[in-house]
């Protein structure tokens, strides 16, 4: 029994790490498909898409619709709005980065990149908070338009307080980034295709 | 530490069976004649108390998931089909909800017990480590638990949980949608975290059962904190304690009772019997009780990661109690200094409970940050300090002059 007999590499070493190489890659081999299944299934992909008329929503009304298993947030901005989040420079930003699919490369988080050029009126964007997921809540907060008592554009996320300005960019934390722009194409004048 | 065994086959049968499996004289020895230290006073109960309410959950969790459909348009409703429909359905679901809290409120008290007593110290620190994954298991399994009715608090304190994984550096996004089996929380997330329900009790049972056997390699502490110096000082586990385990188990149950048949709904959250909206979150949301201090140093921080980071250390950081407290002696009882400290870190965690259940706004944030602190601060500065500062009160030659000296 004692290896100290056989002290110099003999045909039971050379097996013993053959066999023990074969099952750790057998092992991970056989983990793969045990992690593997927790991914999103074929069914769960296939809902990645859907389409949505903007034409009945107003100016200043936003709508929410379920995207993915999640809010998508549309708001038909007015123009104060769009004029609010032109007027914030870049560096006075929390998050500089865009965060639109639709924006190639690490574009800055102007309120051009947060929306399609020629329709800056609709911003189209993920109703999730970039802290911890709860949807944040329209017409609040420090960073929309303040006119008398009331606030329109903004966000104010319910459950950490974290506030996001009339383009979606997170401007008070936790949240550590804008809420993001899912990839989306316009159909037609009125009519996106989001995914 | 039971020395050979008692036992001695009295049948033929008997005999015959010993020889081929001891499972009796391995009962005998560590359920009955176990020797333990005879001065263990009633905060020791909480360890038998645990161990009846990880089978009263294992029992109406097994019952109740005859009746409940894990399915996003179906779980709450067959949740209200057991309250309304099912025979007793009611009373079993109430002390499955209710008997999850009370499990919480014996642990709490369980570890507050080995800090105070010491019971962390060599040769306990095993022990210890294994009770601390217990907990985290426990909080997993009471997590995905919480999840399963599929109210509104339910779906909201999955998905603020699961997006804590989010704060993973490069990886986050990937590891969340991992967990939820999608792009959110839905169907894919309720299915697993039922079948993960079930399963972590039973690994619980497990790893229970190496917490016993590392409890009875090392035998008790005791209020002394001193070690058993002979027969002198110990009792045979029964009658002894499964009397005086039995009586204080009997006492939890009228009071887990009161919870089940006069305020089932007390330590619950109202929100959670709205049925789940994933495009509304509700105004005011916060986990079950029993996660609030750590659900308030998570918001003491004002940075995402770091905020998960600190939550996740003030429970890991009990791992390593052991090393962390310098002192030599064992039991709060003569450590005059630390006495003072232990009971201002057991108001603290009460504090960071009560502002974990109170929205980040005002004096509550900076009281979270001042509390979230000095919870840190107990651990990494006035424990080690404190051993080596502190002058220990003389300790009694042993447990049983010091029964003795109590008695005069």
């Amino acid at each position: 029994m004692s290896t100290a007999v056989h002290a110099d590499v003999n045909r039971r070493d050379f097996l013993m790490i053959a066999t023990g190489a074969v099952a750790g890659v057998g092992a991970a081999l056989v983990a793969w498909p045990f992690i593997s299944q927790m991914n999103p299934d074929a069914s769960v992909l296939a809902l990645a898409s859907i389409e949505v008329d903007l034409a009945p929503i107003a100016e200043g009304q936003a709508v929410t619709v379920k995207w993915r298993g999640n809010p998508l947030i549309i708001r038909h901005r007015s123009k104060a709005d769009i004029d609010t989040a032109k007027a914030v420079k870049v560096s006075d930003l929390i998050d500089s980065a865009s965060r639109n699919a639709n924006v190639k490369g690490n574009a800055d988080a102007t309120d051009d990149n947060r929306v399609v050029g020629g329709k800056e009126q609709y911003l189209v964007m993920l109703g999730v908070c970039t802290h911890l997921g709860c949807v944040p809540q329209g017409d609040q907060g420090d960073f929309g338009v303040v006119t008398g008592n009331s606030t329109t554009g903004g966000w104010l996320c319910p459950c950490h307080g974290s506030q996001y300005d009339t383009a979606g960019r997170v401007r008070k934390g936790p949240a550590p980034e804008n809420l993001p722009v899912p990839p989306y194409v316009y159909l037609t004048d009125t009519k996106i295709r989001v995914g | 530490m039971s020395g050979p065994s008692k036992y001695q086959p009295s049948s033929a049968v008997g005999k015959w069976f010993h020889e081929r499996l001891p499972i009796v004289a391995f009962a005998k020895d560590h359920a009955l004649d176990f020797p333990t230290p005879k001065n263990l006073n009633y905060w020791w109960t909480f360890g038998g108390i645990l161990a009846v309410m990880l089978v009263v959950q294992i029992l109406t969790g097994i019952v109740l998931v005859m009746h409940y459909t894990p399915q996003t348009d179906l779980a709450f409703n067959s949740v209200e089909h057991i309250m309304r429909d099912v025979n007793y359905g009611w009373l079993l679901r109430y002390m499955h909800m209710n008997g999850a809290s009370m499990f919480f409120v014996a642990v709490y008290i369980h570890m507050f017990r080995g800090m105070y007593f010491g019971s962390y110290k060599a040769p306990r620190e095993v022990l210890w480590m294994i009770g601390v994954i217990i907990y985290l298991i426990m909080m997993a399994t009471a997590f995905m638990g919480y999840v399963l009715p599929w109210g509104q608090m339910s779906f909201w304190g999955a998905k603020v949980i699961t997006n804590l994984f989010s704060a993973i550096p490069f990886v986050g996004d990937f590891v969340t949608t991992w967990l939820w089996g999608g792009y959110s929380v839905d169907n894919p997330t309720l299915n697993r975290f039922f079948s993960l329900h079930y399963l972590l009790p039973f690994v619980l049972a497990a790893i229970v059962f190496l917490h016993i056997w590392a409890l009875h390699v090392v035998g008790n502490n005791n209020p002394t904190g001193i070690n058993v110096k002979g027969p002198q000082d110990t009792l045979p586990f029964h009658p002894y304690y499964t009397m005086k385990d039995g009586f204080a188990i009997v006492v939890f149950l009228i009071v887990y009772g009161l919870f089940v048949f006069y305020g089932p709904n007390y330590m619950g959250d109202a929100v959670n019997y709205v049925p789940a909206n994933p495009l509304v979150t509700p105004a005011h949301i916060k986990p079950e009780w029993y996660y609030l201090p750590f659900y308030a140093i998570l918001r003491a921080v004002p940075d995402k990661l770091l905020g998960v980071i600190a939550m996740f250390s003030s429970i890991l950081i009990l791992l390593a109690l052991p090393w962390l407290d310098t002192s030599r002696v064992r039991s709060g009882t003569y450590r005059p200094i630390f006495k003072g400290f232990f009971w201002v870190f057991v108001v603290v965690c009460i504090g960071l409970g009560f502002i974990g259940s109170k929205p980040p706004e005002g004096s509550y944030v900076l009281w979270g940050r001042i509390l979230a602190f000095y919870y840190f601060f107990h651990f990494i500065v006035i424990l080690p300090l404190l051993g080596l500062l502190e002058t220990p009160k003389p300790l009694p030659a042993s447990i049983s002059d010091d029964v003795l000296a109590k008695q005069k």
